[in-house]
């Protein structure tokens, strides 16, 4: 089959692997419809997460239809379309009965080097997304094998295009988890997204759809600044205005009742300080750039929620904790619990609330995706999200 | 640090001392001078700076321990029958080749030996010192052990029903003392990465009852076991 490969930082390739086998008679595999490359994929591109292998297949956002199933499998059956949650989790261990599936105990097989990274007890699986995460193979690829099957398969019945139901394996439940991480109060609450990619625009419709009062966007790309004030978002292009001094202003001198980062490590940002971070993270000294969240925590109001859906990956320098301390801040971040999401989600999507189409620019066969990356890294082409076909 | 260990580090200590002071550049001379003191003064002091700089848990007698913890979601009284059953010790602790029971407290255990040890695996026998019910199993090695070791595993349930929570406890006396200990952890031999593994390895066949693998998947690097099983792919 052909598959999108890691090769190396700044190296994707397009390649003839062999197709996937069952492995376990828990898993199934999937011949995959649609895939995306997701905003965190960048940072596997730009060789930020650690423990990449060269040859490895990404991809952590995609689905398909099944066409063969393992004997333990009992909940979906060959020919049944599917969608997958990026995370993988077991469904029996107490995190995942607790519904918390992306802090699952059993899906990560490499957990000795998790636990190394990130302390006593190890991260999920997850699609696509490094060694650390368990080294599964993703889902940029015209199969893929799914592990856990009875729990990461969510069939979809409804006659919807892929292009609507797609998102439900990431972005779509990834903005809505930071916007209900929030406790938004209805008719009350200013919420202030930082970052307009494909994250930070289902965070923005979802604070809407959880009824904040007034949701303010902060990005720099016009074309993402745009797509926000369609829905009727008050935007903020950070390189025109001073980012906490337009807050100060768009909220009385209140501050965003809660402020979401969905940028991560890869801020760009600009003064001292993301000079700085660029700085450590060449010389290896910090993994991170937290310009966004230096910002979302600046500007939080008092009480309010910082929620942080952007993915780090380590250690971070001068973060303003004297700040988010001094405001009483509440701070949640974390891998989406993707499970919990789906089915609500996607009654939501069906009910006609959100076509989550909306964010996709690029639709390209799997061939392009090498070019793909770059473009949709370096913002060109007014590209916001890809979606790729394995089989075009 | 046991005699034995502080003979040794003390030995090479004085010589490195010896080598500095007779010559060579003024860099050589520091070097070695300052290599050989810091030796010469652990072999006097008799604390070993490997075990606490890279954390080996040692007691005072110079015994390696090693302690894990997992929870699992099973009742306590389960957990310890599967425990409490020696001979079938070997599946959940890979390191073990095979555990014969001799009698009702005395038992022979067999583990694979380090590379070049001759023989291939080493042998020893094992005497149960407690054996409470739902909640401890405590052994250890009789005299004329190559290794002496002695071990408990603590069954206790977790708060707010969330299952048992199994505690490990090893101790051993590795040849070589902390440094042996170390090497063996740099080659990936040693019983603290062993026992983090056995306790998942325990807890995922207990909750799920197979292993989450990615053995034989396929993938870009040549070697990759998954087999191309026709179903059309595009070449």
């Amino acid at each position: 089959m052909r598959a999108v490969l890691w090769q190396g930082t700044n190296h994707i390739g397009v390649e003839t692997v062999p197709d996937p086998t069952l492995l376990l008679q828990s898993d199934v595999i999937v011949r995959v419809t649609s895939t995306a490359i997701c905003g965190s994929d960048l940072h596997l591109l730009d060789g930020y997460i650690p423990s990449m292998e060269k040859g490895d297949i990404l991809g952590h956002e995609f689905m398909g239809e099944i066409v063969e199933v393992g004997r333990d499998v009992s909940k979906v059956k060959v020919g049944d379309r599917v969608i997958m949650p990026f995370n993988l989790a077991c469904g029996v261990c107490e995190p995942c009965q607790r519904g918390l599936f992306s802090a699952c105990d059993n899906s990560n097989p490499n957990h000795r080097m998790a636990e190394a990274l990130y302390g006593a007890t190890s991260a999920s699986g997850l699609f696509g997304y490094s060694h650390l995460f368990g080294g599964y193979a993703g889902g940029q690829a015209q199969f893929v094998r799914v592990p856990f099957a009875d729990v990461s398969c969510f069939p979809i019945q409804s006659d919807l295009r892929d292009d609507q139901v797609l998102f439900l394996t990431d972005i779509f439940p990834t903005g809505y988890q930071a916007a209900e991480n929030c406790g938004i109060q209805p008719g009350r609450d200013v919420v202030a997204v930082f970052g307009a990619g494909p994250v930070g625009q289902f965070a923005a419709r979802s604070a809407q759809m959880l009824g904040a009062a007034h949701v303010i966007v902060i990005d720099r790309v016009p074309e993402r600044l745009a797509l926000a004030e369609a829905a009727g978002m008050q935007t903020i292009n950070y390189e025109r205005e001073d980012v906490l001094v337009a807050l100060h202003e768009a909220t009385g001198g209140r501050g965003p009742d809660h402020t979401i980062d969905a940028v991560g490590l890869e801020a760009h940002g600009h003064g001292p300080g993301a000079l700085l971070d660029t700085a450590e993270q060449k010389l290896r000294l910090s993994f991170d750039r937290i310009t966004a969240l230096r910002w979302a925590i600046l500007s939080c109001a008092k009480g309010g929620t910082v929620s942080m859906p952007g993915v780090y990956g380590g250690l971070v320098d001068k973060l303003p904790l004297g700040s988010a301390f001094g405001k009483g801040l509440t701070l949640k971040m974390g891998q989406t619990h993707t499970h919990r999401y789906v089915r609500p989600l996607l009654s939501r999507i069906e009910g006609g609330e959100i076509d989550p189409s909306f964010v996709i620019t690029h639709r390209a066969p799997l061939s392009q995706a090498p070019d793909l990356y770059k473009t949709f890294r370096d913002k060109k082409d007014g590209c916001i999200k890809v979606v790729l076909d394995p089989w075009a | 640090m046991p005699a034995v260990e502080r003979g040794v580090v003390g030995a090479l200590g004085v010589f490195l001392l010896t080598a500095g002071l007779r010559g060579g550049s003024a860099w050589q001379r520091l070097v070695l001078g300052g290599l050989g003191a810091g030796l010469t003064a652990v072999a006097v002091t008799g604390s070993s700076p490997v075990a606490t700089a890279f954390k080996v848990r040692q007691n005072e007698d110079g015994d390696v321990l090693v302690g894990d913890a997992v929870t699992v979601g099973k009742p306590a009284d389960e957990l310890y029958a599967i425990w409490r059953d020696f001979a079938g010790l070997p599946r959940l602790m890979k390191h073990l080749k095979r555990v014969e029971v001799l009698d009702e407290r005395r038992s022979r255990w067999t583990v694979q030996a380090p590379a070049g040890y001759a023989g291939g695996e080493v042998s020893w026998e094992a005497e149960m010192t407690a054996d409470q019910p739902g909640r401890r199993i405590a052994w250890r090695s009789l005299p004329g052990a190559a290794v002496e070791n002695s071990g408990e595993v603590l069954f206790r349930p977790a708060p707010g029903d969330r299952g048992t929570e199994v505690i490990v406890r090893l101790t051993y006396r590795p040849p070589g003392g902390s440094v042996g200990a170390l090497v063996a952890r740099i080659a990936g031999q040693e019983p603290s990465q062993q026992l983090r593994d056995d306790l998942m390895r325990f807890k995922r066949e207990q909750e799920l009852g197979f292993h989450p693998t990615t053995q034989g998947q396929s993938s870009g690097r040549a070697g990759s076991s998954g087999q191309n099983a026709g179903r059309g792919g595009q070449a």
